[in-house]
């Protein structure tokens, strides 16, 4: 009867203290817990194409910060006579690296040819680059030269330009102190070409074969080069017609002998209003930029060459790109604000308030979005683009961050969870931010990250359609420098059209990668999976 | 009886909403200053007369210094004239600003643009849907292996390179530096020749790639999703060969969610792509659209807003419906 195993009487001096040993605790977690951000952002990195992408749009957005800081051109900047320069780095034109240069392959005929040749021959620049050339006998017996033209030199003297006196002393200043000639000597007006076309041609400064005709053709001495034509006078002798020059004179220049008399060249002409000179156009540039304008523009330098009306490629492309981001950014962050407010009321309430805005929703979003720009840009015909496309880009852009908002708050609002918090007292309030709307994040970040790259195609390809000029001061639209692009291509300068479409491909593939890794990287489903 | 039930909602919702659009565009529209300055040549008595007879404007006098005083006719007035006219004669107004096409029937210069847009945007349909769902099965069948990998880096490609970005590359690729397109789309309205046709053949690509691309991925998801079925496994198992189930079972379930996306394409082969049709010069609906914005020709502008909404509603509601049509499981409306 007795059992050995029950216990009714113990006695005192069994029991003993608990030792610290004796306890039986759980074994403490080993791992760090990981939070669900910081799992979302180890698995983002996981993704390789996704951080590729990350680093790819970081350097998008410091493209966009720095480099509008860093050039001394604006959107606003043209230079006419600059038009269709080419691509030009210095690392590579200082190599002699016949690529990214500022120079064109062109084939053309004798008188092309001989016209570079001749301005080489005058400037000493590399209009023809290495003084390199092929030529070639076409089926009629013409020559057809091939080489590489410096559209930089290439433009030479442009049209003869009329200056002030003050500005034709200022530039003698200027080479004197420099060393850099600007002005070079001018032909007489009676030697000049008599055709409208040819008149003001400050290129041509060789005698010619027939100065009547409409196409110039120059001169050969029998080495077969060409022979000046500048205009001289007699050293002492002074002329009404002739301004003073005392500084550089081109090379070879030493007064010329004739008749045992000594003759100068002239460096310009009285005309009214001014000094008609030949200025080589880009030390003249040059000239300008630093010591009149003082812009920071040092010397024609287009990273990214020019358009047709001579702006700058790079700048716009650097501006236009700040605009847009900046742009996104803040339509984003208004649309979020909006729809996560109105979904979240609509999603947690329900009801009618639901039904009703609902409704709104669905019809604001069937309108067309270029039907609200054009009434918008129609009603505030006087205001600036930029606004009209921020208020048509707000008034249906938070649609859609409304309706993924609602739909995550039926997702989750009839949880346990929300029961309990409710049940505890939580207000409204509470439960709509604290308990529910975290839960949603993923979607909507993803969501946020998604609509700036199409944002930013949107605004460009209104730009480029025309609808929208965002044109003005330091603004412009990467789309207005495509549609410019476009013209271009025909012009055969497709370089205008490369740089800002490899800006819009870089930044909507980076963005696309980007939001899909987001997307992953916020489903805590896929936890462990890859490991 | 549900399925009629529903269509017929969803049809009245459709129509709720586009007189609910139009109407506000209207509004909008007739709250703008009329544009009463004559162009030159013309004889500013002529153009009130014509506002007049628009029924826009009222009571003309001629003041001083040629200035033209008048009343607005009520915006409720106009508007219910606006579509007496429409339905009585079939007259959307004349282009007022619009200086080609000044004093034109709206409708007719409208019917005159549709036949480029539509057929560039047929074409594209047509060759980009087989191939587009070519690929997608393709790239299905043989996931994670080499061509799904190559088709997967095809398709990001092309979505990622932007419509505007893709059209450039073909102008300047194919008609500038091969030549072997003309640069622009022929104005001739023969549109059925060989040249015109030819000319079209670079907007018609640059628009399939984008469908093409489109269509190959949501294929390929769908049918892959489809191809893990248990069903799948039964069809096998009861003996079909894998060919037998892959057609009769596994593409017709992925088709279900394909098929409404073709059928919403064909319909908005109307109103087609403003982009590529400014690329390439098509002289069809999007460049009149373009500018009838640009000239504010406001009665050009109302008839093809009321287009381009219309179609894409059209779409959209063709889409939901057909789903129910193809797949018996689905029965819309029900409760």
């Amino acid at each position: 009867m007795a059992n050995t195993n029950q216990f009714y009487n113990i006695p005192a001096e069994k029991f003993r203290f608990a030792k610290e040993r004796d306890l039986q605790h759980d074994s403490k977690l080993s791992t760090k817990p990981v939070s669900y951000f910081q799992g979302a952002f180890r698995r983002f990195c996981k993704n390789k194409g996704a951080a590729v992408a990350a680093v790819i749009i970081l350097c998008l957005v410091l493209f966009s910060i720095f480099a509008p800081l860093f050039t001394p051109f604006t959107p606003a900047y043209y230079d006419m006579v600059y038009s269709y320069v080419t691509p030009k780095l210095d690392i590579f034109a200082d190599n002699n690296i016949r690529f990214w240069d500022g120079g064109r392959e062109k084939t053309g005929n004798y008188l092309d040819f001989i016209k570079d040749y001749a301005l080489g021959q005058e400037t000493g620049r590399d209009v023809i680059v290495g003084g390199e050339y092929t030529e070639t006998v076409d089926a009629e017996g013409k020559s057809i030269y091939h080489y590489r033209y410096d559209t930089y030199y290439g433009v030479g003297f442009g049209k003869y330009k009329i200056i002030s006196q003050e500005e034709y002393d200022d530039i003698q200043r200027y080479q004197n102190e420099t060393g850099r000639q600007v002005l070079y000597p001018v032909v007489k007006s009676t030697d000049r070409p008599t055709q409208e076309k040819n008149k003001y041609d400050a290129n041509i400064y060789y005698v010619m074969e027939n100065p009547k005709a409409s196409v110039i053709r120059p001169k050969l001495d029998e080495e077969g080069n060409v022979i000046p034509n500048y205009w001289t006078y007699e050293a002492g002798s002074t002329s009404g017609l002739i301004p003073e020059y005392n500084s550089l004179r081109i090379e070879g220049e030493n007064g010329v002998e004739k008749d045992g008399k000594q003759y100068f060249y002239a460096y310009g002409r009285k005309v009214d209003g001014g000094i008609e000179v030949r200025a080589e156009y880009y030390e003249y540039y040059t000239y300008t930029h630093t010591q009149v304008l003082k812009d920071g523009i040092e010397e024609p330098l287009f990273m990214f060459g020019t358009t047709q009306t001579g702006k700058d490629v790079f700048a716009c492309l650097a501006y236009g790109a700040r605009f847009s981001f900046i742009f996104a950014i803040i339509v984003n962050v208004i649309n979020c604000v909006m729809g996560i407010i109105v979904g979240s009321i609509i999603g947690y309430y329900g009801g009618r308030i639901d039904l009703v805005t609902c409704r709104i929703m669905e019809i604001l979003g069937a309108v067309p979005s270029m039907i609200v720009i054009t009434l918008l840009k129609y009603h505030m015909g006087s205001s600036s683009h930029v606004v009209v496309l921020l208020i048509s880009f707000i008034v249906t852009g938070w649609i859609s961050m409304a309706w993924s908002t609602r739909t995550q708050f039926y997702r989750f609002k009839n949880q346990e969870y929300v029961l309990a918090a409710r049940t505890l007292g939580a207000r409204d309030r509470r439960i709509m931010f604290k308990h529910i709307f975290p839960n949603g994040i993923g979607t909507l970040v993803t969501g946020m990250a998604l609509a700036i790259p199409s944002m930013i195609y949107s605004e460009t390809s209104l730009s480029y359609l025309g609808i929208i000029n965002l044109e003005a001061g330091k603004i412009t639209s990467v789309g207005t420098l495509i549609a410019a692009g476009q013209q271009s291509v025909v012009a055969n300068a497709a370089y205008v059209a490369v740089f800002p479409c490899l800006f819009l491909i870089l930044l909507m593939l980076s963005f696309n990668l980007f939001g899909n890794g987001l997307r992953d990287a916020f489903n805590p489903s896929l936890r462990g999976t890859e490991d | 009886m549900y399925m009629f039930k529903y269509v017929m909602k969803r049809l009245g919702l459709m129509l709720f909403t586009f007189f609910i659009i139009f109407t506000m565009c209207f509004v909008l529209i007739k709250l703008l200053p009329i544009p009463t300055n004559a162009l030159p040549g013309q004889d500013p008595e002529i153009v009130m007369r014509t506002l007049e007879g628009r029924g826009w404007i009222t009571n003309i006098q001629e003041g001083k210094n040629g200035v033209w005083t008048y009343d607005r006719v009520p915006i409720l007035v106009q508007y219910v004239d606006y579509f007496k006219r429409i339905i009585t004669r079939g007259d959307f107004g004349i282009a007022t600003t619009y200086g080609e096409y000044l004093n034109m029937n709206i409708w007719d210069v409208f019917k005159s643009h549709l036949p480029p847009t539509i057929l560039i945007n047929i074409y594209s349909t047509l060759i980009g849907v087989p191939i587009g769902l070519g690929l997608g099965i393709l790239a299905a069948l043989k996931k994670n292996k080499l061509p799904d990998q190559l088709i997967n880096i095809f398709i990001i490609l092309l979505i990622s390179v932007p419509s505007i970005v893709r059209a450039l590359i073909l102008q300047y690729g194919l008609c500038f530096k091969l030549g072997w397109f003309p640069l622009t789309m022929s104005i001739s309205n023969d549109y059925f020749s060989w040249e015109v046709f030819r000319s079209m053949i670079p907007a018609v690509f640059a628009l399939c790639l984008g469908s093409i691309a489109g269509y190959a991925r949501y294929t390929r998801a769908e049918l892959s999703e489809v191809l893990t079925g248990e069903f799948m496994l039964l069809a096998r198992t009861k003996g079909l060969t894998k060919r037998q189930s892959i057609f009769r079972h596994a593409l017709r379930n992925s088709m279900v969610v394909i098929f409404p996306s073709i059928l919403s394409e064909f319909i908005s082969v109307l109103s087609g792509s403003l982009i590529i049709e400014k690329i390439f010069a098509i002289n069809g609906v999007g460049g009149l659209y373009l500018n009838s914005i640009t000239f504010q020709d406001y009665d050009f502008f109302m008839m093809l807003s009321g287009f381009y909404t219309l179609v894409s509603l059209v779409a959209g509601i063709v889409t939901d419906i057909s789903y129910g049509f193809i797949d018996p499981r689905i029965r819309m409306g029900a409760k």
